[in-house]
Parts: C-alpha cells; sequence; structure tokens
C-alpha cells in the first residue's frame, strides 16, 4: 500500500535496490512494473526503454539533470530518502517537477515518516511510500497539519502574499 | 509592531496542534527519541541537563509589553522564576517538562509567539539590530524585511532539512549592529545611488569550530528580488553542502570549498527562472508590513531638558547611566535606553519574572509598550521622552536593570555553560561573575573604555567569543576539568575581524588574572583616545602574549577545592551558579 493523491491505495511496483554484489550493468530487471536506480537506468538503457512502463529511481546525492533526456519516458519517478534527515531530496523533487517539467507520479521512497509528509507534497511529491513498520493511515494525516502556507513552491505557485488579500496593521488606534 | 492577521495566528495555531500530537505520541512510544528529536528541535526543545530547554522566538528581536508578561508567567508556572535572553535575541527556559511544553506553546499562540524553528537544520530566527527603525544612522528601516523574510522562511517545506543550522542578520544602518559577517546570510538593506532600495548580501560566515567572516556574494539585490535570491542561496547549499561531518557542514565551509566566485555563479544560475517570477516580493506586500512599523505618536518636544542637567550635575551614577544606557534616537526629545541585565553577580541575560514583568510596565509607561532584546543579552525601550529618563532611571534601579556598564568590561555576554548545557566543557555564567567581581569599580571601567568581552563555554560559539574584543572559550582536556583559552583582537560591526588565540589554556581562576594582565598592557601602550581593539590591532598579539605569560599564576584553585558544595542541593547542578 501507498499514499497516492492523498488516498491509500495499493501498489503493485517493485522498487529494485542493488545489493553488495550485484552491479548496475548485470543485474537482472525482474519483469513487470520495476522501480530502477537510476545506475541501472543508465547502465541498461536500452533494453527497459522498450518496456510498456518502467519506473527509476535517484539517490538523495544524485542529480535530476541525469534524467533530462528520458524524463517523459517514465511512469514513476521516485527520490530516496536514507535517513528522514536527508532534506536534499526536497530540492531533487523541486527541480524535477519545477525545471525539469515532469509531470508523472513523483514518490517519496525510504525513511519517509509521517511528520515529513506535509513538506513532501508541497515540493512535488503526490505519492508516499511510509516506513512499513507504521501505519499507513496515521502517516495519511501528516498530509493535513497545516491549512494554509505563505511561501511558494511546487505546490502553490504564488505566496500567500499574492494570493490574498492581507491586512495591515489595525492595531495603530491602540496605541 | 508586526500584528498577526488571520493566516499568521491560524499557522501558528495549527502548529501547536501539530505539535501536541507529536509530543503525545513521543510520550506514548510510538515516537522513538531519534524521530521525535529532529522534530522537537525545530520546535526550540532541547534536552539538556536538567530536563528540556525551551526557546522561545523572538523575531528580530521586537516584543510587545504583552509578550513580555506571558514570559514572565511562563517562568512562574512552567519554570522556576526566571529566563534567559540569549545572543540572537530569543528567551530561553531551562527547566521543563515535556507535557508542559504543548501548553507553554499555546500560551505564546495567544499573545502571537511561538518557537518555530529556534532550533535544528532550518532556517533559524532572524536577528536584527536593536534599534532598528530609531536609530540616528539608519537608511532603511529593516523591520518590515525581516518579517517579511520570517514568514517566508516559517515552514518553508524544501529547507526544513537542511546540513545544518541557518542563520540570516539584517541591518538597516550605516553601522552594523546584527553582526551581519558572522552569519549564514547577513543582509545590509540599503539604497543605491538612484535612492532605489536593495540589499547588499553577505554569505557564508558564522563562528563555531570554524570562525569564518562572511564574503559578499551581491552588492545590490533589488528589493523585490531579496525572496528569490536567498530561495536560491539555500538550494545550492541543500543540495551540496557537506552531509558526511556535522562540523564541516555549515554554508561557510561550502562557500570556503567552491570559493564565492563559484558560489555566485551556481546561486545566479538557480536564480535565472526565479527571477521575477511568483516569489517576487510586490510593493503591496511591503507596504501593507511596513504599516504595522509606522512611527508611534511621538510628540514635538526639544532635546534640551534643564532639569536633567541639573540631576546629571548632582548625582554621579544618573550621569554615568546617562553616559552608557542612553542613546540618541532620530526624533528631538527622544532617547533609547538599554536596561542592563548585566548587575555584577546576576547571570548575563537572565531576567526574573518579577523583572520582565517590570520591564513590560516600564515600556507601557515610557515607550509605547514595546521593548527590543539585544543580541548583547540586554533590553532596549526605543522610544523614551528624555524628560523621563529621571523617574524611569529611579524606578529600574529599584530591579536592578540600570547598572551603568552598557559597552564596558562588565557588560559581559555568555552562553549558558556547563551547569545547563550538555553541549559545554566549562561553566560561563560563574566565570563571568568572577570576572565582573573582580573589575566591578566603575572608575576602572570607564579607564577602561568601550571594550566587548564573550564566553562561550564550548567551541559552538554561543557566546560569539570569536567577536569579542577579549574572548573566552571552555576547552575539553583529558581529565574533564574546566580550561578556559583566551583571544584576543575579535570585533563586530563594520570592521569585524575574528579573534586569535594568546596561547595555552588557563584554569578557571586564573581567567580573570589573565583580563587584568591584558588590560594592563593596553593601559600602558594606548594612544590617545585608542580602543581596546585598536591598540590591539595597532601593536598586534605578541605584546599581550609576552605579558599574560611573563610572570606565573598564584594558585587560588584550592580555595574552593569541591566546587559541588557552593550549589544548592535542590538544583542539582554540577556546579555553583550566582543564580543560585
Amino acid at each position: 500500500m501507498i499514499i497516492k493523491n492523498k488516498a491509500i491505495v495499493a501498489d503493485d511496483w517493485t522498487v529494485l535496490r542493488l545489493q553488495e554484489n550485484e552491479t548496475a550493468e548485470s543485474v537482472h530487471v525482474a519483469a513487470g512494473k520495476v522501480i530502477v536506480p537510476l545506475k541501472v537506468w543508465q547502465a541498461q538503457r536500452d533494453a527497459l526503454q522498450q518496456r510498456k512502463e518502467i519506473g527509476v529511481w535517484l539517490a538523495s546525492d544524485e542529480r535530476p539533470e541525469a534524467l533530462k533526456d528520458d524524463i517523459q519516458k517514465f511512469s514513476v519517478i521516485a527520490v530516496d530518502f536514507p535517513k528522514f534527515s536527508d532534506g536534499r531530496g526536497y530540492s531533487i523533487a523541486f527541480n524535477l517537477r519545477a525545471r525539469l517539467s515532469y509531470t508523472g507520479e513523483l514518490r517519496a521512497i525510504g525513511d519517509v515518516l509521517r511528520d515529513q509528509l506535509f513538506y513532501m507534497q508541497r515540493v512535488g511529491f503526490d505519492a508516499f511510500a511510509p516506513r512499513p513498520d507504521r501505519k499507513i493511515e496515521d502517516a495519511l494525516k501528516g498530509l493535513s497539519d497545516f491549512s494554509e502556507v505563505y511561501q511558494t513552491s511546487f505546490d502553490r505557485r504564488l505566496p500567500l502574499f499574492r494570493r490574498a488579500q492581507r491586512k495591515g496593521n489595525q492595531a495603530e488606534s491602540s496605541q | 509592531m508586526y500584528r498577526y492577521d488571520e493566516y499568521d495566528q491560524q499557522i501558528v495555531d495549527e502548529r501547536v496542534r501539530q505539535y501536541r500530537d507529536q509530543v503525545r505520541r513521543r510520550l506514548s512510544g510510538e515516537l522513538t527519541e531519534e524521530e521525535f528529536m529532529p522534530l522537537r528541535l525545530q520546535n526550540g526543545l532541547y534536552m539538556q541537563i536538567h530536563g528540556y530547554m525551551l526557546r522561545i522566538a523572538v523575531p528580530y528581536g521586537l516584543i510587545s509589553s504583552q509578550q513580555m508578561r506571558m514570559f514572565a508567567h511562563i517562568a512562574r508556572k512552567y519554570d522556576r522564576g526566571y529566563g534567559h535572553f540569549t545572543t540572537r535575541q530569543n528567551i530561553q527556559f531551562n527547566w521543563l517538562k515535556l507535557q508542559d511544553t504543548p501548553d507553554i506553546l499555546a500560551d505564546l499562540a495567544s499573545v502571537q509567539m511561538h518557537a518555530i524553528q529556534t532550533s535544528g537544520n532550518c532556517i533559524r530566527n532572524i536577528t536584527s539590530d536593536e534599534f532598528a527603525g530609531v536609530a540616528h544612522d539608519e537608511v532603511v528601516d529593516p523591520r518590515p524585511y525581516a518579517e517579511i523574510l520570517r514568514q517566508w522562511s516559517t515552514f518553508h517545506p524544501e529547507f526544513a532539512y537542511l546540513p545544518r543550522k541557518f542563520k540570516i542578520a539584517i541591518s538597516g544602518s550605516k553601522e552594523d549592529r546584527a553582526a551581519i559577517y558572522a552569519h549564514d546570510i547577513g543582509l545590509a538593506v540599503t539604497k543605491n545611488a538612484q535612492g532605489e532600495i536593495g540589499f547588499r548580501v553577505v554569505v557564508g560566515g558564522g563562528l563555531g569550530r570554524t570562525p569564518i567572516i562572511g564574503s559578499e556574494i551581491c552588492e545590490f539585490v533589488p528589493w523585490q528580488h531579496i525572496l528569490t535570491y536567498v530561495e536560491s542561496i539555500l538550494r545550492v547549499y541543500n543540495q551540496y553542502g557537506r552531509r558526511d561531518n556535522k562540523y564541516k557542514a555549515r554554508i561557510k565551509i561550502l562557500v570556503k570549498a567552491l570559493g564565492i566566485d563559484e558560489f555566485k555563479r551556481q546561486v545566479e544560475v538557480d536564480w535565472a527562472d526565479l527571477k521575477g517570477g511568483p516569489g517576487t516580493l510586490t510593493g503591496q506586500e511591503v507596504d501593507r508590513v511596513a504599516s504595522c512599523f509606522t512611527d508611534p505618536a511621538y510628540e514635538t518636544l526639544s532635546d534640551h531638558d534643564s532639569k536633567l542637567n541639573e540631576f546629571k550635575a548632582d548625582n554621579r551614577s544618573f550621569s554615568h547611566w546617562l553616559q552608557r544606557n542612553v542613546r540618541p534616537h532620530r526624533i528631538p526629545g527622544y532617547v533609547s535606553v538599554v536596561l542592563s541585565l548585566k548587575k555584577t553577580g546576576n547571570a548575563p541575560g537572565d531576567a526574573t519574572a518579577e523583572q520582565m514583568d517590570f520591564a513590560a510596565d516600564l515600556a507601557d509607561r515610557y515607550s509605547f509598550g514595546e521593548l527590543r532584546i539585544t543580541h548583547k543579552q540586554n533590553l532596549v525601550l526605543a522610544d523614551v521622552r528624555q524628560k523621563d529618563l529621571i523617574s524611569l532611571w529611579q524606578e529600574a534601579s529599584v530591579y536592578e536593570l540600570t547598572t551603568p556598564n552598557i559597552g564596558m568590561l562588565t557588560d559581559i555576554i555568555s552562553c549558558p555553560g556547563a551547569e545547563f548545557c550538555t553541549l559545554a566543557n566549562a561553566r560561563s555564567i560563574p566565570l563571568a561573575k568572577l570576572i565582573a567581581e573582580r573589575f566591578e569599580s566603575l572608575d576602572f571601567q570607564y579607564d577602561i573604555g568601550e571594550i566587548t568581552l564573550n564566553i562561550s563555554g564550548c567551541v559552538n560559539a554561543c557566546g560569539q567569543h570569536h567577536i569579542g574584543n577579549i574572548g573566552i572559550t571552555g576547552v575539553e582536556k583529558k581529565d574533564h576539568d574546566e580550561w578556559y583559552q583566551v583571544s584576543i583582537g575579535g570585533a563586530e560591526g563594520n570592521d569585524s575581524s575574528i579573534s586569535k588565540i594568546i596561547g595555552p589554556s588557563f584554569t578557571f581562576f586564573q581567567v580573570p588574572e589573565v583580563i587584568e594582565r591584558l588590560l594592563q598592557v593596553y593601559v600602558r601602550e594606548r594612544i590617545e583616545a585608542e580602543r581596546f581593539i585598536d591598540t590591539v590591532r595597532r601593536i598586534g598579539h605578541a605584546p599581550f602574549k609576552d605579558h599574560v605569560y611573563a610572570a606565573d599564576f598564584i594558585a587560588q584553585d584550592e580555595e574552593v577545592a569541591d566546587k559541588h558544595i557552593v550549589a544548592p542541593a535542590q538544583y542539582e547542578v554540577p556546579y555553583f551558579s550566582p543564580r543560585f
């Protein structure tokens, strides 16, 4: 199960992670819906792009620009959070959406926890695979912690000051 | 000052609800401490020696009397009757219980306050000049921009898990009083030749383990573009700042590694498609926020008060106070008053609940209901009529807030140190007390003149020791005893510099004697009206070092062999502190 578009849905994608004895060139990518590491995509691109559906995931130290020419080939792009405190994935997501115009599913994988979900959806993630030891129903609640935000990001193209008619000082008379 | 509208209030209220639930999950075991830690840190909650310490944001140091009374309330209800004002214009409470903290945040939200991003690897509270809006040398009032940046940085989704903490300071005067060169980003609001407002942007400054003076990345960013420009700096840092070693994770290390030119190039590449985009600031928004910072209802007054002069002539203490603690104001007949939290014997920056309530009363009666917290850990009443100075001084003296030592030797800047902080190697507050007692004589202090003395209990530099004329740092030695490094030559402001260590470290009781010897060299060598820092810069470190290490130190350490004895048992503090 994952969270997608603010709902808990079944998921039939598999995330391929290279084991120690495997290499990007030689690893066997099983049939079906697989999200492969960027390195595997780069090594086996000719074969993989023949597939009807393929996904790719970026590690937090990899650059989204590496997918520039292929960006619309993927049914899903995932960004891995090796630890929830590694915030590079937020900028990767923002760049995928805002700079590389990626419009497909953008999924957060790895150490994905409830208290980061609100931020993640703001920078462009629309799918989340929360850590399996936590209740996914609880994680879903994290998407609605706040009902208003100040600044622009991918989800709100306009900052609050361009969206709302805000009031200035009304307290002048009290002094 | 800025007043929340319904949007600001809603965001803070929702934060309280979110945080209350996080605490509930922690207490029920649903969250591990490892998972809870970054969540509580983003809310300024540290686990310290005695329990939880909460750091509350005072955005750019500006606070209303009502908010100050709320601090007094928190001090009484949840803490031990006092709070500690910090070098980043915030306040810390040291003795809290985790289960009380959601209620404290709810209390704070009721007076438009919060503890959002006062810690953690995110954009911290934005600091500014304590005389913003009233300073005689101000070019542009930085407060509206500080507030706009506060809102922009609050819960910024992309920059909540940076490689390390991120501090922004903003100044709008000719003289930098916000230490902008010692910050991750320093902003100087200014005007160009055409009279247009913009920002000189300095990046990569910082203290801590690797003190570095910031470098100018852009001479003039027009005000419309400041949010997107800062966003690009943060994005480059978020992606490329080191995450493998927390001691090399601040932006200053990245800027040094890339060089300012390459860093700037990367920022401008990122900025290219943001510039002029929807994040661009509007004149309407600046006007809206600036409408909260218009002048209070100043009276038309003249600058001369004969009563004041008479009283001054008769009263030496008052005259000293006028000289040191009262500053000029851009409006005739008005002054700004610094309430000193540096009375000898007290912990620098500490205020009791009674003092807080009283300072709030003073603000209501004499300064349009507002106060400022300074990064030198004092309080400011910014808009006082000259003719009120005598009564203000008389009243404030009763509450020990008129020590005439602002900018002088005993106006010591100090972190909480080893009695409170788990990071510290050595005590800071008792050392500040020892030093203040040794040099309490006002005649001596006035002879020495302007000088800054900063104490940090460890290399993390919360006491900003690198930019003190004299800086003292607690260092660790293998025997777990307290040792202090002494450095000289640091300064903040327009001619910022990083101090240099004079030599091998000293024991707790040797430090005052070291300072005495440093001052002896200064008195011997100074010419005309030279300040301590000027003499250091002119003659260099060598004469100071030679004199300090020339003679042996008389052993005093045995006098208080067991430091635990002087700490009242009920506080269970490891060492004594003047507060107890």
